[in-house]
């Protein structure tokens, strides 16, 4: 079976279990979880103009230093990720290969103005993680809109879609892991 | 329309900085799309002269030549790829200068996602339509000229040369013909074969539409022109813009659409019923009748003008007892279009069925031959068609054209309808009134029944 190391990335992010993150991850996906619980420093990514931290780095970073494992790394960071051409990413993954992070900091309620809502947030984090791990397994953006591989640019994206693959994705998942 | 799969799309992002071109790549290859890459000018030609590309985002500041400057050498071989400029030095001189040299959009780094997917599926729709407007195109293309029109008869080969004659062109054309005799299908073999080919052929039966309706039909109506006109509504001439007109039986046209029409075609242009602004009357005429307009000129009931508009090049359709010749050709084809639509094992006709068939007299000619084949599809049970499967009229030659029918509601209405007319020496007027039902109404009953005045 798979395994996914949950790596917390620059600081742990606020208002979010991971344990239970993890346990959810391990409900959805054929795959054993384990958790680090002292964050990776991620200075070196920061981009002092921009207040932002280069996703691409980062991936780079945990490939780096995780190189005598096998794990999938699933990096999760509180801080507003970017890619140079993009104003922003909520997360970035490597088709086919190990490592994916995504950033809780679009997720929250309270960057639009609206008041914190904690089931809202872990569900976000749940779709979040499922989508950047499907990457890692090989899938694409699905064109099914019920399917968590469905492209996101707005946060209302990740909403509307479930946190679960199509019949299509999930037949992937299966015949890889 | 077929799924749309995004690998069909080649995606070439353009530019020197190679964390853009790598964050772009991974972005757009998750989409599932077809990725190149280029750093500069010259390797950007380079792979537009080796791929099959559709769409290329381009950055404006490259050392050596710049993305404005490519995009002009882009044109020079090549107007259909889709040109997005993406640039981290926006100005508006230079989104102007893009835009005026042919980029499809212009947009500033870093960009918004969702801005950039909306960007890219705007252009993979216009790529969409593009491949299905020229699919569409070639399949009109690929019709064949005559496709449905049978006919080995020198007299039907004759009509074959006037169609292929006055196709391309663009006059006004007059079909004259008997009732079933396949007027419409001449019209639209006319259209088929002519430039306007890509434009809809709009027919209109003016027998079928009460005059006090015609002009509201033909001109369309500005919402509130008159009770009941909630919207504003195109009429025919509107739809038929780029390309044809069928006037269908043109010679029960009321005196006062007569006008209508021949002023239309004399100022090519029209105004909408309750409307100001005038319209461009853009359609190439095709008419038809079974009825003999010089005479109705003559009885002052078809005005002179019109008919001399209308009667530019005039192709007589004739009626099927005049190329006996082609009936086992058309039963054949009859036969085996219907056998085929009622998933019947039906594959030959008799030759005394065929005897009887071309004995005939047709009064309803090539639709009344298509009926009684498919009727006798209908009730036959041993695979070949025989007399036996033919309406019982056809059994005698020359067919009374009153003869007993097979005693349907509908025999007894087409009987009943004929032995009216007759009495009434074909007064349309006089024998819709005795029939309580209005003129458009027995027009589309005589047309149904191919009911014919006797010679």
């Amino acid at each position: 079976m798979t395994e996914i190391c949950f790596i917390p990335m620059g600081a742990h992010p606020r208002d979010i279990s991971l344990d239970m993150l993890c346990e959810e991850v391990e409900r959805i996906l054929p795959v054993r979880t384990q958790l680090r619980t002292r964050p990776m420093d991620i200075d070196f990514a920061l981009d002092p103009s921009r207040k932002q931290y280069h996703s691409t780095e980062l991936l780079g970073a945990l490939l780096e230093q995780n190189s005598t494992t096998d794990y999938k790394l699933l990096g999760i960071t509180p801080y507003d990720l970017f890619v140079p051409v993009l104003t922003f990413v909520f997360g970035q993954a490597q088709v086919n290969n190990r490592a994916a992070v995504f950033s809780t900091f679009r997720l929250h309620n309270e960057f639009y103005g609206l008041p914190h809502a904690q089931d809202v947030l872990a569900n976000r984090c749940l779709k979040e993680a499922l989508h950047e791990l499907g990457h890692t397994f090989g899938l694409r953006h699905c064109s099914i809109l019920p399917c968590v591989m469905n492209s996101s640019t707005y946060v209302e994206d990740i909403d509307l879609k479930p946190a679960d693959f199509c019949l299509h994705c999930r037949e992937h998942l299966q015949s890889v892991s | 329309m077929t799924a749309f799969d995004p690998s069909d799309i080649t995606i070439m992002i353009v530019d020197d900085e190679l964390s853009v071109r790598q964050s772009l790549e991974a972005w757009f290859q998750d989409d599932g799309y077809s990725m190149l890459t280029a750093e500069n000018a010259a390797e950007a030609l380079k792979k537009l002269q080796e791929h099959q590309i559709d769409i290329i985002l381009l950055d404006i500041k490259m050392p050596g030549m710049d993305g404005l400057a490519l995009q002009d050498r882009i044109r020079e071989f090549n107007k259909d790829v889709i040109i997005i400029i993406i640039t981290a030095f926006a100005t508006v001189d230079t989104a102007v200068r893009a835009l005026k040299a042919g980029a499809f959009d212009y947009t500033t780094k870093p960009v918004d996602p969702d801005e950039l997917s909306h960007l890219v599926r705007n252009a993979v729709d216009r790529i969409r339509l593009e491949r299905e407007n020229t699919a569409l195109r070639e399949s009109i293309d690929s019709l064949q000229f005559v496709d449905n029109i049978i006919g080995d008869s020198p007299e039907m080969q004759r009509v074959l040369e006037m169609v292929r004659t006055v196709a391309p062109t663009d006059s006004t054309v007059l079909i004259l013909g008997e009732s079933g005799t396949g007027k419409e299908l001449i019209a639209r073999a006319i259209h088929m074969n002519s430039p306007r080919k890509y434009f809809p052929i709009i027919p209109v039966n003016c027998g079928a539409i009460p005059e006090s309706l015609m002009e509201s039909e033909l001109f369309g109506h500005e919402k509130g022109a008159f009770t009941g006109a909630q919207y504003r509504r195109k009429g025919k001439f509107e739809m038929a813009r780029g390309g044809s007109l069928f006037l269908d039986e043109i010679g029960t046209l009321g005196m006062k659409s007569q006008v209508d029409l021949l002023r239309v075609l004399e100022d090519r242009e029209f105004h909408r019923v309750g409307g100001e602004r005038s319209v461009k009357a853009d359609f190439r005429l095709i008419c038809a009748t079974n009825t003999d307009l010089e005479e109705a000129v003559k009885k002052a009931m078809f005005r002179e003008d019109l008919y001399y508009r209308i009667n530019v090049f005039t192709i007589h359709l004739p009626p099927l007892r005049d190329r006996r010749t082609d009936i086992p050709l058309l039963a054949r084809h009859f036969l085996q279009e219907h056998a085929t639509a009622m998933n019947r094992d039906i594959n030959s006709i008799s030759d005394e069925a065929m005897d009887v068939l071309r004995a005939y007299e047709w009064p309803g000619n090539v639709r009344e031959l298509e009926n009684a084949i498919e009727r006798a599809v209908v009730i036959n049970k041993s695979g070949t068609i025989t007399p036996d499967d033919l309406p019982l009229q056809m059994s005698g030659t020359p067919a009374p054209q009153d003869a007993d029918g097979d005693g349907s509601l509908a025999d007894v209405e087409r009987r009943h309808i004929k032995r009216m007319l007759d009495e009434n020496n074909w007064n349309i007027s006089r024998t819709a009134e005795l029939l309580h039902i209005d003129r458009a109404t027995l027009y589309n009953k005589i047309e149904k029944y191919g009911l014919k005045r006797p010679e």
